[in-house]
């Protein structure tokens, strides 16, 4: 059974197509892999009844020779996402008990490629970490281990990252702000894309900070976040800044051949205290495109250092304002009041019973930048600075750059707790070189690259143009090939 | 800009988020922390630079002014705390 859960999107998808397994087969198979890793703690709601319906209908839908492109494949789902009957809470205490009427668009259209829903993922709560270790439903552990520590996985998707990485489904959805996607899939040796700013509707899924959170396919290979991706992206009417573009056909661009790009590397992103092993493998991922034909040259992107502080200022901005509504009035937790109190102390006790203690600080340093006297000094020059991060990019995409090559995170996955005493600020530095993405609203895939010395998985980021995923899809196949990363983590759990 | 134990207070209150005194002075030298990590925005020249407002240049899609959905007030107070005959309630908000 647990050959099957290991299959990609793409091997599965053909398998079924050949009539040599089934859809049933496939969920079962992930279903029990699922129950046997309580954990890993990745699953937090399971929805075997519904994937067991999905499934029925997509042998039927293939048996009839109409399989749409994910029919039959089962999927996790970020907590994230809003499934019609099926707990939805952003891995947050202040949504205990929600249940929505709806469905988000990236899960239905997902639903209507014919995929199955496996059960929702955790992660932190409301996207907001590093490492997992905000949510509700408690640390998500890395399927990876060196030693007797559990490490993390990963943040904000940490439980997509853990389930995609030990086989306990074939792909997962995830969203990025500031490196949500990213940094878990290299936590984790899988593929993890951000799309551009616009790709995917945002309808239904929890907001975060609206102007810069995506979803993104979480997935085995490269080819898999194309087929996915194509799945899940499309224009919207119910998201006004969904892109009324056309979605290509990503698979169909993965032609192996990046001969005449030309991929930048930009200074910046040596930083300083950057681990030696991290640096050499961005250096031998520059060589592997090298050799495949590319040319390397060196950029400057020179805003790249005050691209965290003003995510920092901006994300919390947002949050502030997207949260308000969790107020103990339409939904979920409200707390129990005391004889007297009003509407003001029902608000007051209702979040801080429901929100954990890195939401209520974003949402109090949120409220301060924008309070009145501080709105220019903080927001307005954090959205200038915005502006600068964003035009260094279009500067070195209009001398010709195809995409930037840069380290995925500034460290191998560490250990849970290992950060508990910290400063906020040093959870924060995690996300150094995949925020500037989300600032500029551009394309991000990680692809996994090597293991360090210990023998953690470590990932190399490809930045693209705006709405160039089919061309920086081709380009992370070809890097994922010459890296040949094929490890997996060995099964403790 | 550091915040002191009345501004954090202030927050907190504008923020709708209660916080008991004894967490007050903690919390207000974490909020300082992190600001004091923004303050290195001062060092970017910004002059003539116009806030960004959308990543991608775009115009808003404009529709008919109609009715697209609703009609459905159950659904809407399904998951409410509490809800009674039709509607939210919650404590008394004008006396």
């Amino acid at each position: 059974m647990g050959e099957l859960s290991k299959l990609t999107l793409a091997g599965a998808r053909d398998s079924l197509r050949k009539g040599e397994t089934s859809a049933v087969a496939l969920t079962e198979a992930c279903l029990a892999e699922i129950e046997a890793a309580g954990r890993l703690n990745a699953f937090v709601h399971r929805t075997p009844e519904i994937a067991l319906d999905q499934a029925r209908a997509a042998d039927a839908r293939i048996a009839r020779g109409d399989a749409p492109a994910m029919c039959g494949l089962p999927l996790g789902i970020k907590d994230l996402f809003c499934t019609r009957g099926v707990a939805s809470q952003a891995a947050s205490h202040i949504l205990n008990g929600f249940r929505p009427e709806y469905e988000s668009t990236v899960t239905q259209n997902l639903w209507d490629a014919g995929a199955v829903m496996l059960g929702k993922l955790n992660m932190d709560e409301f996207a907001m970490g590093s490492s997992n270790e905000t949510s509700t439903y408690g640390n998500v552990v890395n399927p990876w281990k060196v030693d007797d520590r559990d490490l993390t996985p990963g943040g904000s998707s940490g439980g997509s990252a853990a389930a995609v990485a030990a086989d306990l489904c074939l792909a997962a959805t995830g969203t990025d702000t500031g490196g949500s996607i990213r940094q878990p899939a290299a936590f984790t040796g899988i593929v993890g894309i951000k799309p551009t700013y616009g790709r995917c509707s945002r309808w239904g899924i929890v907001a975060f900070a609206s102007s810069l959170d995506q979803a993104g396919p979480m997935t085995k290979t490269v080819q898999d976040a194309a087929i996915m991706l194509a799945a899940m992206a499309g224009h919207d009417p119910k998201d006004s800044t969904s892109a009324d573009i056309p979605v290509p056909d990503f698979e169909a661009m993965l032609t192996g051949d990046i001969r005449g790009k030309t991929i930048g590397i930009p200074r910046e992103y040596r930083m300083d205290g950057m681990p030696a092993e991290i640096e050499a493998l961005w250096t031998r991922g520059a060589e592997m495109l090298k050799d495949a034909g590319a040319k390397i040259v060196d950029i400057s992107l020179p805003h790249t250092k005050y691209a965290l502080p003003a995510y920092y200022v901006i994300a919390p901005a947002e949050a502030s304002s997207n949260l308000a509504r969790y107020d103990g009035v339409r939904y979920g937790h409200r707390a129990k009041l005391a004889q007297g109190d009003g509407i003001v102390q029902m608000y007051e006790k209702t979040r801080a019973e429901g929100f954990g203690k890195e939401v209520q600080r974003r949402v109090m340093i949120g409220t301060y930048v924008l309070s009145a006297g501080f709105y220019d000094a903080y927001y307005n020059r954090a959205r200038k600075v915005r502006a600068l991060i964003k035009r260094d990019f279009e500067t070195v995409f209009a001398e010709g750059v195809d995409a930037i090559l840069t380290p995925a995170t500034p460290s191998a996955a560490f250990g849970l707790g290992e950060m508990q005493d910290a400063d906020p600020v040093e959870m924060y530095l995690n996300d150094v070189f995949t925020v500037t993405v989300n600032l500029a609203g551009l394309p991000g895939i990680s692809v996994p690259a090597g293991l360090d010395s210990r023998g953690l998985p470590l990932g190399l980021q490809l930045i693209g143009r705006p709405w160039e995923e089919g061309d920086l899809l081709n380009t992370a196949q070809v890097l994922e090939r010459a890296a040949g990363f094929v490890s997996k983590p060995a099964k403790w759990w | 800009m550091s915040i002191d134990i009345d501004t954090a207070r202030r927050v907190a209150h504008l923020a709708r988020i209660a916080v008991a005194e004894d967490d007050l002075p903690a919390l207000a030298q974490q909020l300082s922390g992190i600001l004091t990590f923004m303050e290195q925005l001062n060092e970017v020249d910004v002059s003539g630079v116009e806030p960004m407002t959308s990543v991608t240049p775009m115009r808003l899609k404009r529709r008919a002014d109609v009715v697209t959905d609703g009609g459905y007030p159950d659904r809407i107070l399904s998951n409410a705390p509490d809800a009674r005959e039709g509607f939210f309630a919650v404590p008394k908000v004008v006396e």
